[in-house]
């Protein structure tokens, strides 16, 4: 996503190294609020794992997007609601203190509502696809979750089994 | 409130040096690119000025972090560990305003170029070449000395700013759960319950009370933590709600559903099978209510209000058929007092947070339709006056009761009046923190109130019914 000549959608690529055995989880993003997670790569990762992963990133990205634009958008669309606002009143943006002025929340509630009504749409697009999203990415994982524990489990009792024969 | 570069930041320091660089970033480059490098010391007693002022000043501590969130940590390597050392050379990426990304992405850009050349450690040269572009704002720094003591919050705060290894320690989780379950909340939820058990006109079984109280927690746990599952990307983006252990990553999603499910399952269960069935039935329908009714509604229309005030009227039903094992005109009675509670509470709650609402996509009365808002808060205000009346008709207390609550029932509505006339941020703050001590005022009352039980026949017939 572009904004003037400048890709706003791009972090700050500072990211540790996802060598340990964890995902790292970092602060929160200053545009979408959201923090950011490396992922960590397990050697011998399965296909389940590997879907989790990209779908995790995925919507992390996704989300990244989304909420960057509102943000963004509901600024400047603030502002420039405000700004009108004062021109309306033949206000100037800053006062004698060089101050920002401020509208009263009255105000204010009016450009509240516009923005909520006129994101309706969208807002509730975004919704259902972070509910399917959400639901997909915690049924992954419990699948994951079986799996490694049935493995572990199987690989125990093999273990288990080629150790006896030898004592 | 406003994020303004102006008048955000009341420290000296903030307002001098970003006025300077706010004019001077049209025309220098050099000034735009530059990044204030703030040693250990200062940049957490420059920010606990600020919170300071702002706590003093706003009711929703919300520029707190706004501030810390500017800290871009250099070196990847040597945050990996979580040491102080890190902090040694902190660099604010100086953000002028949300409005002009093309100036601030440039500074991104550079931080990450610059990361790219220079060492994994923080190098004499660099702090020297960054020091020269802000020397007028580390001589002013040197003008005022602050002698600060880093406060918790502050270092909370900075600490919070790291890369951290989603790794749940053990000694952590009862914080984490706690907050997960919203545990406040429940202990408010599970007293409601408790009031709607102790009204019941039936000998008081301290057994079935305990169990009973147990059920009800564990369900609004399970409701509370699904909740805050489904609300991750908004919860990162309101201030009231950004420090959940979801949206901090200190669990994974399936952790929170795992630990739900280990709440409900056993909650619902034990309401079924050790109290009644129809107890058990309202139990899994609140939670059902409130994740699946309540929690999605929140972002498609304003009757979410209508649907939480419901879930909210029915732990003191729960309470009073898990001591009778039906469903009794008091049982809805005191719903119904609950259900109009909570206008008051919630109406006046939301209209200091209709910034983070608009912005997070929330339809509330508050943002979409102020005036119903204040409205209907007063009504049912008022109404509570109505429903203490109705309880001695009822049978619940005695006629004492609508007298002893008049004196706070009026208080409430006096000050919903006030909010309903006025509509500013200060009444609507009193009477939020108001209906927070007025409602267990009021069910306290209610239980001294409560209607004696008169004939030993009467007593005997219910205890048979609960010994069967």
């Amino acid at each position: 996503m572009l904004w003037g000549d400048v890709d706003i959608t791009k972090r700050s690529i500072f990211r540790p190294e996802a060598t340990s055995t964890h995902d790292w989880i970092g602060p929160p993003n200053p545009l979408s609020n959201l923090r950011p997670i490396v992922y960590h790569v397990p050697e011998n990762e399965t296909e389940l794992e590997k879907r989790l992963r990209h779908l995790r990133q995925d919507t992390e990205d996704w989300n990244h997007d989304f909420w960057t634009k509102q943000n963004v958008m509901f600024t400047k669309e603030k502002d420039a609601f405000i700004f009108s606002q004062l021109n309306a009143k033949g206000l100037s943006v800053c006062d004698e203190q060089g101050r920002r002025r401020a509208l009263n929340a009255e105000e204010m509630a009016v450009f509240y509502k516009s923005f909520l009504d006129t994101n309706r749409v969208r807002h509730a697009d975004y919704n259902r696809e972070w509910y399917r999203r959400n639901f997909t990415i915690t049924l992954l994982m419990a699948r994951v979750a079986l799996n490694n524990m049935w493995k572990t489990v199987t690989d125990r009792h093999s273990r288990k089994k080629s150790s006896t024969p030898t004592t | 409130m406003f994020k303004t570069p102006c008048s955000r930041l009341s420290g000296l320091i903030g307002v001098s040096v970003k006025r300077k660089l706010v004019q001077n970033v049209p025309r220098c480059n050099q000034t735009a690119r530059s990044l204030i490098q703030l040693y250990r010391r200062d940049p957490t007693n420059w920010l606990t000025y600020q919170h300071l002022n702002f706590l003093k000043r706003q009711y929703v501590t919300k520029n707190k972090s706004e501030l810390h969130q500017r800290a871009v940590p250099k070196q990847a390597p040597v945050l990996t560990i979580l040491d102080e050392r890190e902090d040694g050379v902190e660099r604010q990426v100086q953000r002028i305003s949300t409005i002009d990304p093309v100036v601030s992405q440039p500074e991104d850009v550079t931080s990450k170029t610059q990361a790219e050349i220079s060492d994994s450690k923080p190098t004499a040269e660099d702090v020297a070449a960054q020091n020269a572009s802000v020397s007028s704002a580390v001589s002013k720094r040197d003008e005022t000395p602050y002698v600060h003591v880093e406060s918790e919050e502050a270092k909370e705060a900075r600490l919070d700013r790291q890369w951290k290894e989603i790794k749940v320690n053990v000694t952590d989780l009862p914080d984490i759960y706690a907050r997960l379950a919203k545990v406040k909340l429940t202990a408010l939820v599970v007293t409601t319950a408790a009031a709607g058990f102790a009204m019941a006109p039936v000998p008081f079984d301290p057994l079935l009370f305990f169990v009973s109280c147990l059920g009800t927690g564990l369900a609004s746990c399970t409701a509370n933590s699904i909740n805050q599952y489904f609300e991750v990307p908004f919860d990162s983006n309101m201030n009231r709600t950004k420090n959940r252990p979801l949206v901090r990553g200190q669990i994974s999603p399936l952790h929170a559903v795992s630990f739900a499910l280990a709440c409900g399952v056993p909650g619902v269960a034990l309401l079924t099978l050790a109290v009644n069935p129809l107890t058990g039935f309202l139990g899994a329908l609140n939670i059902f209510l409130y994740t699946c009714c309540y929690t999605p509604l929140k972002r498609l229309s304003i009757s979410n209000t209508w649907v939480g005030a419901i879930v909210g009227a029915i732990p003191p039903v729960m309470g009073w058929t898990a001591a009778t094992g039906c469903l009794e005109p008091g049982a809805l009675l005191l719903g119904g007092i609950l259900y109009s509670w909570q206008f008051p509470h919630f109406n006046a709650l939301s209209w200091n947070l209709k910034e983070d609402y608009s912005r997070g996509g929330y339809r509330m009365m508050s943002v979409t339709h102020p005036g119903m808002c204040q409205r209907v808060a007063l009504r049912h205000s008022v109404g509570l006056i109505g429903l203490s009346a109705l309880a001695p008709v009822l049978d619940v207390t005695t006629w004492t009761f609508p007298l002893i609550s008049l004196p706070i029932n009026l208080y409430i509505s006096y000050l919903a009046f006030r909010f309903y006339h006025k509509g500013d941020r200060n009444n609507a703050r009193k009477l939020f923190f108001c209906s927070l001590w007025h409602l267990p005022m009021l069910l306290l009352l209610a239980l001294t109130c409560k209607k004696p039980r008169r004939d030993p026949e009467d007593a005997a017939l219910p205890s048979a019914s609960s010994a069967s």
